[in-house]
C-alpha cells in the first residue's frame, strides 16, 4: 500500500499556490502539513482528494498487492473544513447514509454506526438531528464518519478545530490506532496534533519571483 | 445509490416543506391569471392547459438552484464527487429524488387547478398524463443550470434565466399534446410521443452536463 | 501530467504571447478588407433596384439575412472554443468564447432589430411570432444568459469551463428548439407568412447579399480577435495587479 504524490502543482484562480510537492507514504505513515495560513495546505489536500486538477505532477495510489488499480481519491477518506452531514436528519440516518454510500473498500471493513459513535465518546446521542449537536460534537460525529466505511487513507484538514483538548486527545488517539492498523493519514494541522508523524512538510507558499506569465 | 434517493427525499420532506412551497407557488401563479384576463369561463377553458403548463414550469424551477447548493454549503458535495459511482449516476439520481418530492406534487395538484380553469375531464387528464411525461425534462434540464450555478451564492434567478429558453420544446410540446387532445384535427400521439422523446433524450443530456459541469465547478 | 506532443504543439500555437503578436500583424489588413467589402456591399445594396412588391425595404434584407447568418456562426465558433477549454483546457479558448459571447449577442440584436423594422411594413406589425424570428429571439436569450454566468463568476478560468458545458448543452438543444418552434409555428399560423425573401432569390439581389455576407463575416472576425486581444490585456493587467498587492504586503 502506498500513496505517492511527484512534482504537484496548483492553481487557485490566477494565482499559483504552491509548485513541486513530492511525498511518499506507505502502511502505517502519516504526514503533517504544518504553515502559515494561505500557505496551500488545504489547496494540497484536496489536490491529493482529486477535488482540484494539479496544474502540474499526480497522484498515485497503488493497493495492497502493488497494483495501480483505483484512483488515488476512492482511496481517501476526506474531512474538510466543513462536515458533510445534513442537519435536519438525525446523527444515526447521517451516518446509515455515508455507510451505505461509501462502502467498505477493498482489505477492511468499518465498525457500526453504534460503535463509532462510541469510539467518539458519543452514543447516547445518535438519535438527535445533527443540527442540534454543538460545534465540538458536530465535528466528532463528522469524525465517526471516517469510521464507519473503510478507507485507508484519511485526509484530515483542521480536524481539531473547534475542539477542546480532551478531544484533540481522542482523535490522536483514533488517528494513532488507525496508522497502527496499517492506514495512512494526511494532516493539516494549526495545533500540534499528539501523534508520532513520520514525516513533516511545511509549506511556505509560493514564492512570487518565479511566477509563471498568466494569460 | 438507494440510499442516496431515500436521504434526499427524507431531506426535502423535513426541510421545511419544500414540496409544499413549490406546489402553493404553483396554485398562486395559476390563480392569478383570471384576475389578469378576466373571468370569461370560454376564455379561461381554451388557454387553461397552456396556464397550468406555464405554472407548473415555473414551480418546478422554483427550488431547483437548491439542488447541489446544499450538498456544496456543508461539504457533502466534495465526498459525492470523490466516490467510484459514476457522477453522473449521482446526479441522475438526485434528480429523481427532486423530481419525486417537488414535481411530482405538481403533477398531482394540476387536475384541481384544472377544474378553476374551467377545463373538461378530457382535457384535465390530458394536462395531467402530459405533465407527468414531460416534467422530469423540466427537472433534467434543470440539473444543468443548478450545476453551472453551484457556486454562486444567489443562484437561484440565474438558473431560471440559463434554463427557461432551453425549456421551450417541452412547453411546446407539452401543451400541444394537451390541445390535441381535446381539439379534434390534431392528432394526440405525435406530440405525446415527441415529447416522450425528449423527457429520454433530457435525461441523459441533463445529467451528463451537469456531471461535467460539477467536476468542473471544484476549487 | 503528460501530455502529447501534438498537444504541445497546439498549444505552443496558440499561446497568448504568439496570438498577441499574431493579431498585431493581421488586424490592420482584416480592418482595411472588411471596410473594403463593406463599401462595395452597400454600394451595390444601394444601387440595385428595389423589389416591385416590396420597394425599398427589401434592402433591409442585406443588413438582416448576415447578420442572423453570423448570429448562427458565432454560436458554433462558441461551442467549438467550449470543446477547446474542456478537453485541452486552453486558455485561449477560455478566453475566446467568453469574447464571442457579447458579438454574438449584438449580432443577433441586429438581426431582430431589422428584421422587426422590416416586418412593419411588409406584415404590417413590428413583431410576429414568426418560427425564425422566435428561434433567433430564444437564441439571443441564450446568448444574454451565457454572458450573464460569465459576468457572475469572478474566477476567469472557473467561469470559463462552467460557460463552456452550458455552451455545449445550448448548442446541442438548438436544432431541438428549431425543430420545435417550426412545429409549434405550424400549429398556430399556418403558413400565412410571406417566406424571407420569396421563393426565388434573384442574382440581382444575390450578388449585393454575398458580398455583405462576407463582409459581416471579416467583421464578426475582426471583432473577435480585437475582443479576446482585450480579454487577454484585461487579465495581464488585472495579473500585475494582484502581484503588486501581494508584494506590498510582504514588504509591508
Amino acid at each position: 500500500m502506498r500513496l505517492m504524490a511527484e512534482n504537484l502543482s496548483a492553481h487557485r484562480g490566477e494565482d499559483l499556490i504552491f509548485s513541486n510537492i513530492s511525498f511518499n507514504l506507505r502502511r502505517g505513515e502519516a504526514l503533517v502539513l504544518t504553515g502559515r495560513n494561505g500557505s496551500g495546505k488545504s489547496t494540497l489536500l484536496r489536490v491529493v482528494a482529486g477535488l482540484i486538477r494539479p496544474a502540474a505532477g499526480q497522484v498515485e495510489w497503488r493497493g495492497a498487492d502493488g497494483q495501480k488499480g483505483v484512483n488515488a481519491a476512492e482511496a481517501c477518506h476526506y474531512l474538510g473544513h466543513r462536515n458533510a452531514m445534513k442537519p435536519e436528519l438525525t446523527v444515526a440516518e447521517n451516518l446509515a447514509f455515508w455507510r451505505d454510500f461509501l462502502r467498505d473498500m477493498e482489505g477492511g471493513s468499518g465498525v457500526t454506526i453504534g460503535e463509532a459513535a462510541e469510539m467518539v465518546e458519543l452514543g447516547a446521542i445518535l438519535h438527535l438531528p445533527f443540527g442540534y449537536l454543538s460545534a465540538g460534537q458536530q465535528r466528532r460525529m463528522a469524525f465517526a464518519k471516517l469510521l464507519v466505511a473503510y478507507r485507508p487513507v484519511w485526509i484530515l484538514d483542521e480536524p481539531t478545530a473547534a475542539l477542546d483538548t480532551s478531544a484533540e486527545a481522542l482523535f490522536a488517539r483514533l488517528i494513532r490506532a488507525h496508522l497502527h492498523a496499517g492506514g495512512i493519514v494526511l494532516a493539516a494541522t494549526h495545533q500540534p496534533l499528539d501523534f508520532v508523524a513520520s514525516q513533516r512538510l511545511e509549506m511556505k507558499g509560493f514564492q512570487y519571483a518565479d511566477m509563471e506569465e498568466g494569460i | 445509490m438507494t440510499a442516496l434517493l431515500l436521504r434526499d427525499l427524507k431531506l426535502s420532506i423535513r426541510a421545511g416543506g419544500g414540496a409544499l412551497i413549490g406546489v402553493l407557488f404553483f396554485m398562486t401563479v395559476v390563480a392569478v391569471i383570471p384576475f389578469g384576463v378576466g373571468p370569461d369561463l370560454n376564455l379561461l377553458s381554451r388557454i387553461g392547459p397552456a396556464i397550468v403548463w406555464i405554472g407548473a414550469l415555473l414551480a418546478a424551477l422554483l427550488g431547483l438552484d437548491r439542488l447541489f447548493q446544499t450538498e456544496r454549503e456543508d461539504g457533502s458535495l466534495d465526498l459525492l464527487l470523490m466516490q467510484e459511482h459514476p457522477l453522473v449516476l449521482v446526479v441522475l439520481v438526485k434528480c429523481l429524488a427532486h423530481w419525486l418530492a417537488n414535481v411530482l406534487p405538481l403533477v398531482i395538484a394540476s387536475p384541481l387547478l384544472g377544474l378553476f380553469m374551467n377545463m373538461d375531464e378530457v382535457a384535465i387528464g390530458a394536462v395531467m398524463l402530459t405533465l407527468l411525461v414531460g416534467s422530469p425534462a423540466l427537472t433534467f434540464i434543470g440539473a444543468v443550470g443548478a450545476a453551472v450555478a453551484v457556486t454562486l451564492p444567489r443562484g437561484g434567478l440565474l438558473v431560471s434565466i440559463l434554463v427557461l429558453p432551453l425549456c421551450v420544446p417541452v412547453l411546446i410540446f407539452g401543451v400541444s399534446a394537451s390541445y390535441a387532445a381535446v381539439e379534434d384535427p390534431a392528432p394526440f400521439l405525435p406530440p405525446f410521443l415527441i415529447l416522450t422523446a425528449i423527457t429520454m433524450f433530457f435525461a441523459v443530456l441533463g445529467p451528463v452536463g451537469a456531471a461535467l459541469a460539477l467536476r468542473n465547478a471544484g476549487d | 501530467m503528460t501530455e502529447s506532443l501534438a498537444i504541445t504543439k497546439f498549444s505552443d500555437l496558440a499561446n497568448p504571447t504568439r496570438f498577441l503578436a499574431l493579431a498585431a500583424r493581421i488586424l490592420p489588413w482584416l480592418s482595411a478588407l472588411t471596410t473594403l467589402l463593406f463599401a462595395v456591399g452597400l454600394y451595390l445594396a444601394f444601387s440595385t433596384e428595389g423589389d416591385y412588391q416590396q420597394g425599398d425595404t427589401v434592402r433591409i434584407m442585406y443588413v438582416h439575412v448576415p447578420a442572423a447568418w453570423l448570429s448562427m456562426m458565432c454560436y458554433s465558433v462558441m461551442a467549438l472554443s467550449a470543446i477547446g477549454t474542456l478537453v485541452w483546457r486552453h486558455p485561449l479558448a477560455d478566453v475566446s468564447h467568453k469574447a464571442a459571447a457579447p458579438l454574438g449577442a449584438a449580432f443577433t440584436l441586429i438581426a431582430l432589430v431589422t428584421g422587426s423594422l422590416w416586418g412593419k411594413p411588409m406584415w404590417g406589425t413590428w413583431w410576429v411570432w414568426d418560427a425564425r424570428l422566435t428561434s433567433v429571439f430564444v437564441l439571443f436569450l441564450m446568448y444574454l444568459g451565457i454572458i450573464a454566468l460569465n459576468r457572475a463568476m469572478d474566477d476567469p478560468s472557473r467561469a470559463a469551463r462552467v460557460s463552456a458545458v452550458l455552451i455545449l448543452v445550448g448548442f446541442v438543444n438548438i436544432p431541438i428548439i428549431k425543430f420545435s418552434v417550426d412545429w409549434w409555428n405550424t400549429l398556430h399560423q399556418p403558413a400565412s407568412v410571406i417566406r424571407l425573401g420569396g421563393p426565388t432569390i434573384d442574382g440581382e439581389f444575390l450578388r449585393p447579399l454575398l458580398v455583405m455576407a462576407v463582409a459581416f463575416t471579416l467583421l464578426f472576425f475582426t471583432l473577435h480577435i480585437m475582443a479576446i486581444r482585450n480579454e487577454i490585456w484585461r487579465r495581464r493587467v488585472s495579473t500585475q495587479r494582484r502581484m503588486a498587492a501581494r508584494l506590498a504586503g510582504r514588504e509591508g
